[in-house]
């Protein structure tokens, strides 16, 4: 079932979460709220549940406007971030609650809940379970039962609140993996909140970035890594290096840096963003660029090594960071205090008259272009 | 070596000194008035005790503070859950002067309270004279008695909840309401189990100050022997007709209470602190 969002506001007090947002949330897909704390994404997964109201707008499952639908009646599964399973009652009556509480008329008879139940658990891997209470339980496990519970009732959306978020690194890997499968298996509409970038391109079909109440873009993971919209974006997805400067005559310069931008015209001031694999280092200037670094760190650990690099006679407010192959590393053996020149492949320009980048590619300059 | 190290305010001489304090304070201002009461009650040998208890206003008294008892702590119950329910679970305008509000009961001296009941209720009171009109009386007679110990035992219900359903929050709740359940099922499912043994302390401790209550009460009784009289007003009523023994023995009544409600709340805090029991395991395959 697809789900419709059209100009939902949202204010608490004199705060707003949510400004106009209209989006759309395809079937059976896995959709990821992504944004920092503050930007509206658990607020609007509420109201999409039912569970807060909006001041303004409607919400539609698969054309039906819900908005005046109680939350009891929407028929979905909602996974909360502390899990919010019930303390007194075991793993068992927990999944079974939801088939419980149907009227009684669509009850199913006793036998077939705790089949249902049982299949449920089998699922879950947790069959040996039922009778535990969720204090016994660890978080992982936990979390599993949150999911089966709120899947007992067979709904056709699925919404989860952090559903990662209070879980160890290898525990959350692992359930992530789960979590996929499981959607591929039933295909049911999903949608999870998380402030974890990483987590969101992974893990879905399909990326919501959020930051003050307002959607900054919809795209596929890939897609969005490649091509961002704009500077939150690009910030907020993955470390980006930037050189900020004056642009006259077809050249961005700060201090001792400088790099050449071909056919790009106009004298202001201008931001090149670049991903740590958008740049190359080598032991001089090329003749595109002149980008002057001294080598802060390097972390040898992954399949790649990453330098962090602090700019020598300019300015930048992060220090840069370039990955390096482990077999180049050993060829040139860069060591902390040498100084080393960046070399860009591309890069993305944003000046203050347009809010989009331009996005600049120094080998193929004809392929580059600014976004449609 | 280790005797050198002792933690912030463990000298010898300190704990000894202070633990005898409190022990002395505990003995002589707690346990030996405790056993005295027993000893008076029981002074005159145990016929004399069983004949002042069986006295025919004794026995009156017992019924009413029973019956004042059993109306308002139902009364209270279900006002302090919902007031509970109200300050924790929903925002509104005047939530927090409504919280303070509360505590006007414990704030205020009971004694006060039953003046103020007195001059509205009252023969010649606002709202008194108006029911007067219709033949309604409810100072100096049972009703008033239990609008008194309503008000003074109000908080004790709201005051055991607030606290932890506050720590609770509401997300249990908004998990079931997803899954399907009425607001009932929620309640009854859900928000009762987890509050069920702060309730049952609330409710220890109302029923222990309404039976107990006598400012209050004293002033909006009249004070009628076999009519508007419960057992501490009769212990003083006993007291003052220079009926020692018989006084002593009403007072071990509710000295015997007490005790009951000590117990009680030892068992409710212990089970309180307990963590969920385990289920004990399927046996078999």
């Amino acid at each position: 079932m697809s789900i419709t969002i059209e100009n939902i506001s949202k204010r608490f007090g004199g705060f707003t979460a949510l400004d106009n947002v209209s989006l759309d949330i395809p079937e059976g897909k896995l959709t990821a709220l992504l944004g920092p704390s503050g930007s509206g994404k658990t607020t609007l997964l509420r109201i999409i549940a039912g569970l807060e109201s909006s001041d303004a707008g409607r919400i539609l499952f698969g054309g039906d406007d819900v908005s005046d639908l109680h939350v009891r009646d929407r028929n979905i599964g909602f996974v909360f971030q502390h899990y919010a399973l019930f303390k007194h009652l075991t793993v068992a009556e927990n999944i079974a609650f939801g088939l419980e509480s149907l009227p009684r008329k669509q009850r199913p008879p006793k036998t077939e809940i705790r089949e249902r139940v049982n299949k449920l658990l089998e699922m879950i891997q947790l069959p040996d379970l039922a009778n535990r209470y969720p204090t016994q339980l660890s978080g992982g496990q936990k979390q599993r039962v949150a999911l089966a519970r709120a899947m007992a009732t067979k709904p056709r959306i699925l919404l989860l609140d952090e559903p990662f978020g209070a879980l160890d690194a290898k525990v959350r890997k692992d359930l992530r993996r789960w979590l996929r499968a499981l959607h591929d298996e039933f295909h049911f509409t999903s949608i999870f909140v998380t402030h974890d970038q990483e987590e969101a391109l992974e893990l879905s079909d399909q990326v919501v970035v959020m930051s003050h109440g307002q959607v900054e873009q919809v795209n596929e993971p890939a897609a969005l890594y490649a091509r961002p919209e704009s500077r939150f974006v690009f910030d907020f997805l993955g470390h980006v290096n930037v050189l900020e400067g004056n642009l006259k005559n077809q050249k961005l310069t700060q201090g001792d840096a400088w790099v050449s931008l071909p056919s790009v015209q106009g004298d202001q001031e201008a931001q090149l963003y670049m991903r740590p694999h958008e740049v190359q280092l080598a032991r001089s200037p090329s003749a595109h660029a002149r980008l002057p670094l001294r080598i802060e760190s390097v972390s040898l650990i992954g399949s790649e090594v990453r330098i962090e690099l602090q700019p020598e006679g300019w300015h930048s407010n992060e220090l840069w960071e370039i990955g390096m192959s482990h077999n180049e590393f050993a060829r040139h053996a860069p060591a902390r205090g040498d100084l080393w020149y960046a070399v860009p492949d591309i890069g993305h320009l944003f000046t203050n008259a347009q809010s989009q980048p331009r996005t600049v590619d120094w080998h193929y300059p004809a392929t580059a272009t600014a976004h449609p | 070596m280790a005797a050198k190290h002792h933690r912030v305010g463990d000298q010898p001489w300190v704990r000894r000194i202070l633990v005898g304090l409190a022990l002395s304070i505990t003995v002589i201002l707690l346990v030996i008035p405790l056993v005295v009461i027993f000893y008076q009650a029981l002074s005159a040998g145990w016929s004399t005790f069983t004949s002042n208890v069986l006295d025919e206003y004794t026995l009156h008294a017992i019924g009413l503070t029973l019956f004042v008892a059993l109306l308002t702590v139902p009364l209270n119950l279900v006002f302090g859950t919902a007031l509970a329910w109200s300050v924790t679970r929903f925002r509104f305008p005047g939530r927090k002067l409504l919280t303070t509000l509360i505590d006007i009961p414990f704030a205020v001296s009971p004694v006060v309270a039953g003046l103020l009941y007195l001059l509205l209720y009252g023969r010649n009171g606002w709202v008194g004279s108006w029911l007067g009109q219709y033949d309604i009386q409810l100072m100096f007679s049972w009703p008033g008695i239990v609008m008194v110990t309503v008000f003074v035992t109000s908080p004790f219900v709201a005051r055991e909840l607030i606290p932890l359903m506050q720590q609770q929050g509401s997300e249990e709740e908004e998990a079931g309401v997803v899954l399907g359940a009425s607001g009932w099922r929620v309640f009854r499912k859900i928000t009762l189990p987890n509050i069920k043994w702060a309730l049952i302390y609330g409710v220890i401790l109302t029923n222990a100050r309404a039976m107990g209550e006598f400012g209050a009460v004293s002033v909006v009784s009249g004070n009628i022997r076999g009519q508007t009289n419960t057992l501490p007003l009769h212990v003083e009523l006993l007291y003052q007709d220079y009926n020692i023994v018989g006084a002593f023995a009403a007072a071990s009544l509710l000295a015997g209470i007490a005790i009951l409600t000590l117990i009680a709340k030892a068992f409710v805090e212990w089970r309180q602190s307990r963590p969920e029991q385990p289920a004990p395991e399927r046996g078999g395959v």
